[in-house]
């Protein structure tokens, strides 16, 4: 059925031939956004690994270069106990990383589970479902996150992560059981069910290929969340502090004073990595965005600069001259052609 | 109707949900929180706060946790937080009424006002596709990503420290006491400068990109189409018929965003030392001031709740598929 | 002259002398700009003549809806219109070229001379608007003399006219069944009382019981109106029975046009024999119903020569190499001396493009 297919095709974000599906994830990769997003990602993802060992002092060190300004010894300057905040950004860069990759990873799995699952069944497991959901998510999440965060006796990176994911799956869970209803009425899976397949099967096979742009939307949003929580747990000291991570460095900051002592290099490097990296991720959800949503992506300039606009279609003829050699040209072919059929 | 009773329904439910959860983080917590609190205080607690944190904590072995629950509701109706040991001995109640305006005033207005600057901008950006406005974008993202709170600090050191324009902390002039007097609530004004620029910076952000996504995605619906083939004005094409129904899903997302927009602002608060309920959040977290923290949540909680009941509201007006046929 | 063995049909006089009210001319869209743009509209010349109901049919993709929409500059984007004129002529008024108007005359002339039924009434009307809204605010933009009371009586007469009862006025979309949304909109295409009225698969979403009410209900209209229709569906037997004229596009040229009794009785293109044999005939003989093999081409890869060949039962050997042009067929009137000042005579009598025709051709030559 050469309809049905090229309509799942069209409607869904993910092609169902592999070669098709290829040269998609090419263009997903093509586009200037998720190619710029995924480069300073993958920075910060180098630097988690290697901080480490990149940091010319170690972060906890106190020295006599107490509060300097950046200089050649300290590109973002000193504490005021005289520790490096270079070596702190560099060394914070892997936590701050790993609580919103562990969070998002929980949390996406959370979403997909309860998701797809309210999106497949019907009828009262649906509901259950779906209420939870809803409530979860207009619970305000960061308040709740410092309450729990602050009742634990133990505040390390993965805690912290695991409890930030818990609040945050069910926007992606929402989205997700929208889809999965969507998806469930198609033809395709409707013919699934039809020959008796199992259900698990159609989940995985029919059902989740045709999600991953969404999943993967919602992985990344939830990693933005993730580390923007994290970091205002830290911030407020609610984190365990003992460990280097850019919401530390601000904590310290804040609790030292830098503000008013007009140290900004203790405060500002900190929160411009997190604004880049929440940047760069939201660069590659910007991406996704447009994989999946053809109407974002269109091209919106024609050449001569006539900007591409719904109910006023662009003229770009050719100049006068050009139009009327081209049509001399059809009616000269056209005459040749009467010439050869007369032979 | 239905729909009013449906949402008041589901907002009930939350809020029960909510105030279990309450009940329940103390009493699911590994550890001894409240023995390491009294380490801590090292006998400076008085008996009251040591009762009202065994009750919190469900130290008290002789009620079932059934019992419990029904204390804490019973608690709840009487309006009975427990007592604060930061603020001691003024209950918690009473700590959040006192603060609760002054967080109300800043997150209503900022909330209003990035709400709608940051979607006309929006809707100016996804009708204008590809004109100048488009350079807004990466801006915009930048602006997104930020914490609201770093940019609360920036916002000191640039206009608080740098140039004293405006004060760095504090809700009103520390030599006035609180009244409606012109003198007073001009001070208030001046000192909710900052704070409240912070946080519309940065929730306009959000509403930005979404108003900008759901205008082109809404422009080339068939409606918008037929609004261009009939001839009618451009500015009524634009707002009448794409800014009308591209602003649907932004209201009902609405929830969402409220939840990080409330979020921040606490944290807004805490920078600034703003008399809010995010600041006295802040000093409960510090001191580990149990019964003041979940007081404080659940007024939050029960605050955004009303907050999405008003939004589902506008929503059935702005909607007319909502409402009752006929 | 070879009028070979083909009957001496010829289009209704009235059709054929009637002076033309909107004249496309060499038309071509590009979906996409650069390397990536596709060709969906190849040098198209057609005549609208005034009063005629003027039908277009076609597979998806044969560039029907393309050209309806490029001709009133509402193809969504990436649609490019990259050469060509389309030239309207205003009654006593001189020719204006539609593809030359700034947005502001593009906007007065909408609606008021070209107004669009478009597919799918289900997305065509504003959720959030009520229909007395949607009928009002056009006259709003184009009468603005008109009062507000007058406003909404003319609504009310639309919908009479439509036969929907006038109280309906406050209803919102949702509230409405599919063949009244688009009887909403068949009312809503005539507030203006324009002189042409496109219609895109106007009735397809609705059963065909409510389809010929809809029709019906619509050559009345247009017999009382005076007005032009483009009338566009796949459903060819629909157009036999509504329209004066038919072009049939494929691969987005048109490869032939005549009267529709001719193309019912003779057609001369295989593509639209097969056409014509895919669709059940509600009214008439019996005919075979034998569909065409393949499916439509990929407008990124178009074939070489006729773009049918593929499919094509009769193909021969010239088609898959050269591109036949459409040209007029000999014996069907080739042209009145009134309309020789339009350059355009194969628009008055029937032609088709295809090597078939290529005897009777040579022999015009």
């Amino acid at each position: 059925m050469a309809v049905q297919a090229s309509e799942s095709a069209a409607v869904t974000a993910v092609p169902a031939a592999p070669p098709a599906a290829r040269r998609d994830r090419l263009r997903f990769l093509r586009n200037g956004k998720t190619a710029t997003g995924l480069a300073i990602l993958g920075l910060f993802v180098l630097l988690a690994v290697a901080g480490q060992w990149l940091a010319p002092h170690d972060p906890s060190a106190m020295s006599d270069d107490v509060l300097q300004p950046p200089s050649w010894e300290h590109p973002f300057g000193t504490t005021q106990t005289g520790q490096d905040i270079f070596s702190q950004v560099l060394v914070g860069t892997r936590g701050v990383l790993v609580v919103g990759f562990v969070a998002g990873f929980f949390a996406t799995l959370l979403s997909v589970l309860v998701g797809v699952s309210s999106g497949f069944l019907s009828g009262i497991g649906d509901e259950v479902l779906s209420a939870l959901t809803n409530i979860f998510l207009v619970l305000p999440g960061l308040p709740l996150i410092i309450i729990i965060a602050s009742f634990l006796p133990d505040s390390g990176d993965v805690i912290i992560a695991v409890v930030i994911s818990l609040t945050a799956w069910a926007w992606g869970a929402r989205v997700l059981r929208a889809q999965t209803m969507s998806l469930r009425a198609r033809d395709y899976v409707q013919a699934a069910r039809a020959t008796g397949e199992s259900t698990w099967r159609i989940i995985v096979f029919e059902i989740l290929p045709n999600l991953t742009a969404v999943i993967a939307s919602g992985f990344v949003g939830t990693v933005i969340f993730a580390v923007l929580s994290e970091i205002t747990l830290a911030f407020i000291g609610v984190a365990d502090i003992s460990h280097w991570n850019w919401g530390t460095i601000l904590f310290w900051a804040q609790s030292n004073q830098a503000l008013g002592q007009g140290a900004w290099w203790w405060f500002v490097p900190a929160g411009l990595c997190i604004a880049l990296l929440g940047t760069a991720l939201t660069l590659i959800n910007f991406g996704i965005d447009e994989f999946v949503n053809p109407r974002l992506r269109t091209a919106v300039r024609v050449r001569g600069g006539a900007r591409m606009r719904v109910g006023f279609t662009p003229v770009a003829r050719a100049p006068r001259g050009g139009a009327k050699s081209a049509r001399d040209a059809r009616e000269a072919g056209g005459a040749r052609e009467t010439e050869e059929s007369t032979v | 109707m239905k729909f009013v009773l449906q949402r008041l329904a589901f907002y009930l439910l939350t809020a029960w949900a909510a105030i279990t959860i309450n009940f329940l983080i103390p009493r699911l917590m590994p550890g001894d929180p409240v023995q390491s609190l009294l380490a801590r205080y090292q006998g400076q607690l008085s008996s009251k706060s040591i009762a009202s944190l065994e009750a919190l904590f469900g130290l008290d072995r002789d009620r079932s946790l059934w019992q419990q629950y029904t204390d804490y509701w019973a608690g709840l109706a009487r309006g009975d937080l427990g007592t604060s040991f930061t603020y001691f001995p003024t209950p918690v109640s009473e700590v959040i009424s006192q603060s609760l305006p002054w967080t109300l005033a800043l997150v209503g207005t900022t909330t209003l006002i990035s709400f709608l600057l940051g979607t006309g901008i929006g809707i100016f950006a996804g009708w204008k596709r590809g004109s100048w406005l488009d350079g807004l974008l990466p801006v915009t993202t930048f602006i997104s990503a930020i914490p609201y709170f770093w940019l609360g600090l920036i916002a000191i050191a640039v206009f608080a420290v740098q140039w004293p324009l405006f004060p760095a902390s504090g809700g009103y002039d520390a030599s006035l006491v609180p009244s409606l007097s012109g003198a007073f609530v001009s001070s208030a004004l001046y000192h909710a400068v900052l704070p409240g620029v912070t946080v519309v910076l940065s929730a306009m952000a959000g509403w930005v990109l979404g108003m900008r996504n759901m205008m082109v995605t809404v422009s080339s619906e068939d409606y918008v189409m037929v609004a261009q083939a009939k001839g009618l004005p451009e500015r009524r094409v634009m707002f009448s018929y794409a800014a009308r129904n591209a602003i649907l899903p932004n209201v009902s997302g609405f929830a969402l965003s409220l939840g990080f927009i409330v979020g921040g602002t606490l944290l807004v608060e805490m920078v600034f030392s703003y008399p809010g309920i995010g600041y006295v959040l802040f000093q409960g977290v510090g001191a580990k001031d149990y019964p003041l923290m979940q007081g404080v949540f659940l007024i939050i909680t029960l605050a955004v709740l009303a907050a999405n009941l008003l939004a589902d509201l506008l929503y059935m007006i702005l909607d007319p598929r909502t409402r009752k046929e006929g | 002259m070879s009028t070979s063995a083909t009957s001496p049909v010829s289009a209704p006089p009235h059709a054929a002398t009637r002076p033309p009210v909107l004249e496309i001319g060499g038309l071509s869209v590009d979906y996409g700009v650069g390397d990536g743009a596709v060709r969906a509209l190849h040098d198209v010349d057609l005549t609208l003549r005034r009063g005629e109901v003027l039908g277009l049919a076609g597979e998806s993709g044969s560039g029907k809806s393309t050209l309806a929409y490029a001709v009133t500059r509402l193809l969504s984007p990436p649609g490019v219109i990259t050469g060509g004129d389309v030239r309207y002529h205003p009654r006593g008024g001189e020719p204006v070229d539609v593809l030359a108007m700034t947005p502001g005359e593009l906007r007065a002339f909408r609606w008021q001379e070209v107004s669009i039924v478009f597919q799918g009434a289900m997305n065509s009307l504003n959720p959030v608007h009520t229909v007395r809204t949607q009928l009002t605010d056009v006259l709003k933009a184009h009468r603005p003399q008109m009062s507000r009371a007058e406003r909404v009586g003319r609504a009310r007469e639309l919908l009479s006219l439509v036969g929907i009862s006038p109280d309906r006025l406050g209803a919102y979309p949702h509230q409405l069944s599919g063949g009244m949304r688009q009887r909403v909109m068949i009312a809503m295409a005539l507030a203006l009382e324009p002189e042409i009225v496109v219609m895109d698969e106007p009735t397809t979403a609705l059963d065909v019981v409510m389809q010929r009410q809809i029709l019906r209900q619509l050559v009345r209209l247009r017999e009382e109106l005076d007005f032009s229709v483009v009338f566009i569906t796949h459903d060819i037997s629909l157009l036999i029975e509504f329209s004066d004229r038919i072009a049939i596009m494929y691969g987005g040229r048109v490869v032939e046009q005549a009267g529709a009794a001719e193309i019912y009785r003779d057609p001369r293109h295989p593509y639209s024999h097969g056409l014509l044999h895919s669709f059940p005939a509600l009214h008439g003989p019996r005919r075979e119903l034998t569909g065409i093999p393949g499916s439509p081409p990929d407008l990124r890869a178009m074939p070489s020569g006729c773009a049918f060949h593929p499919r094509c039962p009769k193909a021969f050997e010239p088609c898959g190499l050269r591109t036949p042009h459409l040209a007029p067929v000999p014996g069907t009137g080739t042209g009145s001396d009134t309309d020789t000042d339009t350059g355009n005579d194969t628009e008055t009598g029937r032609s088709v493009a295809c090597w078939l025709n290529d005897d009777r051709r040579d022999g015009e030559a």
